[in-house]
């Protein structure tokens, strides 16, 4: 299987490829203002861009469960002077899962197309993103429906935005490295409250829950020198909320720390490299794969200590056969003197080997 | 007691060394053909299954359209249908690549939709690659299957230089497609394809994946409403099935050959067997009197012919699956007929098949020593111990009239119409005129003799014997008209088909000079400003442009060859055969439609073009040796006015007076000198066409050259046998002053006469045979008609060296006879 697809390995292009094509992307700059509902919507003009949200349900049992669904765009820069059905200079890419304990591995399902009319699409002006019956679209009351099956799941779902988008860095412009080209515009959405149906294993049942959605789009993302990063979105029990992420050189040192706290009261502010602390606690090694993760961690955000743990230890995804890229993206609570404070999601990249593509080395 | 008996017997056959060699041969012939036609279809049809599984991979249906394709807006309707899971747009075209010979089939795939139906067809993009990034979607880029790989033979880092609609196109190759299996094929982006091969907008085919539980059917009858006109739900299974439907004549064909070898064989064991029992009379007789039963000394003769079936049939399969791979080797699956091009099949050798042909060969054999075997077991052994009572043969068939009554069943069972598209009539009429033919053998052989004057003696004494005892001369010459008639059928028929052929390329190819941008489906054409320089060129009186198109007129029936062209109202200038009407919109359909689709003059027929259905009129019936699955034509500006289509793919130039083809041709390449146009002159052309035909009716020339010597064979042997009894009739001949020469011309009459008697009836049966194969079995088969012709000249000088030979074989023969001292030959016996 390991042959098959590699050229396709969408995800991994998505995120690494540097410079492989000439196109005229547009350049991120600290200048821009990001408008809604319009900035909400595509920026086909940009190399990336991806709509990405996190969740934790519960049912009736008060069962634990977490989800995501991420749209990926993609400008290829390929076929852009021919129009047509099957033009491949917009690529999408759709991913979602599904973290049941009582299962103990992640349910994870793809979709990729070309941009084609009622098939897949992107809608620019306002969030609306699908490949055929996944979805995620903002409704005219202001709700959000994140729509997906699998092979042992399915939801759809509702989410429900409770404040303001939250501007990432410096008013939405997000830098990545040390060079101000390598940088995004990145808002979140948080304390998303969620209703919907949730389908495991062909039990279909109401869920409720609390979510995040994080919209960014990028020409230059990765950083040269980095190899992966380590990324948090934590909504609190409070009301408040946190996006910590870091970019990861070779050795595991960091490259770059940023990262974007809302507190209880809604203030919102940038945080530095300095305000920011990684501390791994604990390795899980995959067996599938031979990776180690470092699944548990202790977070420094400014003078807040707070310990992650995962809902389970395995929510890797091997999308080596499919996208060529292996990570680790879970469920994690948030614990403050071992207390729950917050539940949200960590995402773990460039830990496995499968971050190189084909021969290219990554971030190059 | 066992052992002696069997030392008897097989010595008998070892004894008789050449003769048991040549049935063992004829049977072995008959077997290795019948097996190695089995086998080459057989594997080709299971490669063309193979193939198909490949490129269709997991496709439940799929929805196929004309060669020029259909709006690619249908994409979508489709894909987002409520029975489909996952649908996969195909453009599939072929190519022509720089410096090579044969087009490369090219399928234009999004990549993104294949894991989910077509997972062989995923391509692998080479780890040496300096960027890999999104290589499934490179507009300049190609991913080769390894055979065709293989057979390019592209240096590292050479582009593919194929042709398409606007010139030259460079790809650069990739990766591989390591699913694809045996197949050759190239694979690249459909967008990419879309635009390179005057395919924009425009889709071959969508392979669908349908959700659970929905079945074919359904999906076919609930995306009928979506569909334009001339796009057709197929099932995967239906393309195998046209394919194996299409080259089903062409095996039956070629296996009715093998049988009618086999039944040769069987003849020449028959006439050895016979003429050793005559031999062995006295043998027999006293095996019978020491105890032997009737019905062992019959099993034992019948174990005779087995065993010459066995040894026959063994060789013959061994022979078979030689002859198979090489063919497959050389020739290819179709054995050149071109059914399955571009496939290269393997041989798998399956033990049921060469069982069966094992078994038919010692059917032959025992069926050849069937009636020798019963004639032996009624020998009284009294009478037959006392030498010199009466040939067991010489007895007249009991049913005098059983001959022309075969002849007469032939007759009707050329009527009725072909079952499963095969002529069985037809060859049950070739087989009755074969044995109708040799039951008539006696009173032939007596016509013959009594026209031979009876004067000088040998001539005399030859007649007169021919005249006594037909029964031998009936065993001698059966073989000779087995074969003679298999002969001349397939020599009559070969001739009538090339003479037919021959006369049609001269009506469809008027012109003094072609201009093609490429082969029939394939990518390149000839724009509207090319059409317009090439007509403006000096030196031309007369441009005719054609566009060729599959069409899909019947979801049951593979694609048809829709050819638009300048036509005359009253189709003068196709090679018409029959009924014409005069008709507002008319199209002229090739002879395989009017059988395929039950057509007539005068009929409607709707023709989709451009997605629509349009309604046309059957105009009349024309003759086409090329497209055996059927083929329209219209005139080109009705097709342009309903299509829409300006393009062409050839142009028929007639010259003025004055200007030569050399000329005019250096001319175009100077005008035209990036569009890469081809060239041929009708002389060419037609050398090339007979070249092919000539080429894939080879195993026919061979299997004639067969048949004659079996049936030479088949004489020296009777001869041989005969003259071995007859020592003393010679001896007692050479007592009453007969010189060895006058004995060796009376034996040399008696050949010359059985062979012509033969002959003779070889002319009758065989001409009869290749009315049958032209009127009935092809026509049936293939769908088309010929006319009838026989080469007399070469007929007859095969006629008088097959007589000469004869008689020079019955004297070889008869040598051993006249070598012995007279006194002795007469004594022998006592």
């Amino acid at each position: 299987m390991r042959r098959i697809c590699r050229l396709a390995s969408l995800v991994a292009a998505l995120i690494w490829v540097s410079a492989a094509t000439a196109a005229d992307f547009a350049a991120v700059t600290p200048d821009r203002h990001l408008h809604f509902p319009v900035d909400a919507g595509a920026h086909p003009a940009y190399r990336i861009e991806w709509w990405y949200v996190t969740g934790w349900l519960e049912d009736d049992q008060a069962r634990s469960r977490g989800f995501q669904l991420t749209f990926f765009r993609l400008r290829t820069g390929i076929g852009e002077d021919r129009p047509g059905r099957f033009s491949p200079a917009q690529l999408l890419s759709a991913h979602a899962a599904v973290s049941d304990p009582a299962i103990g591995h992640l349910l994870h399902a793809e979709r990729r197309a070309r941009v084609s009319g009622r098939l897949a699409g992107a809608s620019e002006g306002r969030m609306e993103a699908w490949i055929g019956d996944w979805r995620l679209a903002e409704r005219s009351d202001g709700g959000i429906v994140a729509r997906a099956a699998g092979e042992r799941f399915a939801f759809d779902l509702h989410l429900q935005p409770g404040s303001p988008p939250m501007l990432n860095g410096d008013g939405g412009f997000s830098r990545k490295g040390p060079q101000p080209g390598h940088a995004s515009y990145y808002y979140s959405l948080t304390g998303l409250v969620v209703r919907g149906s949730l389908r495991v294993d062909g039990r279909t049942q109401p869920v409720r829950g609390i979510a995040w959605l994080d919209h960014e789009w990028s020409s230059e993302y990765l950083p040269a020198g980095a190899v992966g990063w380590d990324w948090l979105g934590l909504n609190f029990d409070d009301g408040g909320a946190l996006m910590a992420a870091r970019m990861r050189r070779a050795d595991g040192t960091a490259l770059w720390r940023f990262g974007t706290l809302r507190t209880a009261g809604g203030e919102v502010r940038a945080l530095g490299a300095d305000a920011l602390s990684f501390e791994p606690l604990r390795q899980w090694r995959s067996p599938r794969s031979g990776v180690r993760y470092p699944v548990s961690w202790r977070l420094g955000v400014e003078d807040l200590g707070l310990d992650l743990e995962p809902l389970m230890v395995d929510q890797e995804l091997d999308g080596r056969s499919s996208t060529g890229a292996i990570y680790w993206e879970g469920a994690v609570r948030a614990l403050r003197d071992g207390r729950p404070v917050g539940r949200g999601y960590l995402e773990l990249t460039g830990y496995g080997e499968a971050l190189r593509l084909g021969g290219d080395a990554p971030g190059r | 007691m066992i052992r002696g008996v069997a030392a008897v017997f097989v010595g008998g056959l070892l004894r008789r060394r050449a003769a048991s060699g040549l049935s063992v041969l004829a049977i072995a012939l008959g077997v290795a053909l019948g097996l190695a036609v089995q086998l080459i279809n057989d594997a080709a049809l299971a490669e063309f299954g193979r193939g198909l599984r490949t490129l269709a991979g997991e496709a439940d249906l799929r929805l196929v359209g004309p060669a020029s394709g259909f709006d690619d807006a249908l994409f979508e309707a489709v894909a987002l249908h409520p029975l489909v899971a996952d649908a996969s747009p195909v453009v599939d075209v072929s190519a022509r690549a720089q410096g090579q010979e044969a087009a490369i089939p090219v399928l234009g795939l999004d990549v993104l939709r294949l894991p989910a139906v077509q997972p062989a067809l995923i391509p692998r993009t080479d780890e040496d690659r300096a960027s890999t990034a999104f290589a499934g979607f490179r507009q300049a880029g190609v991913f080769l299957s390894p055979v065709l790989a293989t057979r390019l033979r592209l240096a590292a880092d050479t582009p593919l230089v194929l042709k398409g609609s606007a010139g030259a196109l460079e790809l650069a190759v990739l990766g591989s497609v390591p699913g694809a299996g045996a197949e050759s094929v190239a694979v690249m982006d459909i967008h990419a394809a879309q635009h390179a091969f005057g395919m924009t907008g425009r889709l071959s085919r969508i392979d669908l994946r349908l959700r659970p539980g929905a079945t074919p059917d359904d999906a076919a009858r609930a995306l009928a409403t979506l569909l334009p006109a001339g796009v057709v739900a197929v099932t995967p299974q239906a393309s195998v099935a046209q394919a194996r439907g299409l080259s089903r004549a062409y095996r039956v064909n070629l296996t009715m050959l093998a049988v009618i070898a086999l039944v040769c064989g069987g003849f020449l064991v028959f006439s050895t067997q016979a003429l050793s029992i005559a031999r062995r009379r006295t043998e027999f007789a006293f095996l019978r009197a020491i105890g032997l039963g009737r019905r062992r000394l019959r099993a034992w003769l019948l174990g005779e012919g087995a065993l010459l079936g066995i040894a026959g049939g063994a060789l013959g399969c061994a022979l078979g699956v030689g002859f198979a791979a090489a063919a497959l080797d050389w020739i290819g699956g179709d054995l050149g007929a071109g059914y399955f091009s571009g496939i290269a099949p393997s041989l798998v050798v399956s033990p049921g098949a060469v069982a069966a042909f094992l078994a038919l060969g010692v059917m032959a054999g025992l069926a050849g020593a069937w009636i020798p075997a019963r004639r032996a077991g009624a020998i009284a052994p009294a009478a037959a111990l006392k030498a010199g009572a009466g040939d067991p043969l010489s007895a007249a068939p009991g049913w005098p009239w059983l001959g022309p009554l075969c002849l007469l069943l032939a007759l009707a069972a050329c009527l009725p119409p072909p079952l499963a598209g095969i002529p069985v009539g037809g060859y049950a009429a070739v087989a009755l005129l074969l044995v109708g033919g040799v039951l008539s053998l006696g009173r032939l052989s007596r016509v013959v003799s009594a026209w031979c004057p009876p004067v000088p003696v040998p001539l005399g004494l030859a007649r007169a014997r021919l005249q006594a005892a037909p029964g031998q001369v009936v065993v001698a010459a059966a073989g000779v008209l087995a074969s003679s008639a298999l002969a001349i059928a397939m020599a009559v028929m070969v001739a009538s088909f090339r003479d037919s052929v021959d006369q049609w390329l001269t009506k469809v190819l008027p012109a003094e000079l072609y201009v093609r941008a490429a082969e029939r489906n394939q990518a390149g054409h000839l724009s509207v400003a090319v059409q317009r320089r090439l007509a403006a060129m000096p030196g031309v009186a007369r441009v005719d442009f054609l566009r060729h198109d599959r069409v899909i007129l019947d979801a049951g029936l593979a694609p048809v060859s829709l050819i638009a062209r300048p036509v005359s109202e009253d189709g003068h200038e196709l090679p018409l055969v029959g009924e014409q009407v005069a008709a507002a919109d008319p199209v002229w359909v090739s002879e395989a439609l009017v059988d395929l689709l039950g057509l007539a003059p005068g009929m409607p027929l709707q023709v989709p073009l451009a997605g629509r259905s349009h309604p046309f009129t059957v105009a009349g019936a024309w003759r086409d040796y090329a497209r055996q699955g059927g083929a329209l034509v219209m005139p080109l500006a009705r097709y342009r006015e309903l299509s829409g289509d300006a393009l062409a793919d050839d142009a028929a130039v007639h010259l003025a007076p004055g200007h030569d083809v050399g000329g005019f041709a250096a001319a175009i390449d100077e005008t035209f000198p990036a569009a890469d146009l081809e060239m041929a002159s009708p002389g060419e052309i037609r050398r090339i066409s007979l070249r092919i035909f000539d080429r894939s009716f080879a195993v026919t020339y061979l299997l004639e050259a067969a048949a004659v010597l079996i049936g030479l064979a088949g004489i020296a042997a009777s001869f041989a046998a005969m003259a071995a009894a007859r020592r003393r009739e010679f001896g007692m001949l050479r007592h009453l002053g007969l010189g060895r020469r006058q004995i060796a011309a009376m034996i040399a009459a008696e050949g010359g006469l059985t062979a012509a008697s033969g002959a003779l009836g070889g002319v009758l049966v065989g001409g009869a045979i290749a009315l049958v194969l032209v009127e009935v079995v092809n026509r049936q088969s293939f769908h088309w008609s010929m006319d009838y012709r026989v080469p007399w000249w070469s007929l007859s000088l095969f006629l008088v060296v097959l007589v000469a030979l004869a008689a020079c074989a019955a004297v070889l023969a008869g040598r051993l006879a006249m070598s012995g001292s007279a006194v002795r030959a007469v004594s022998e016996d006592w």
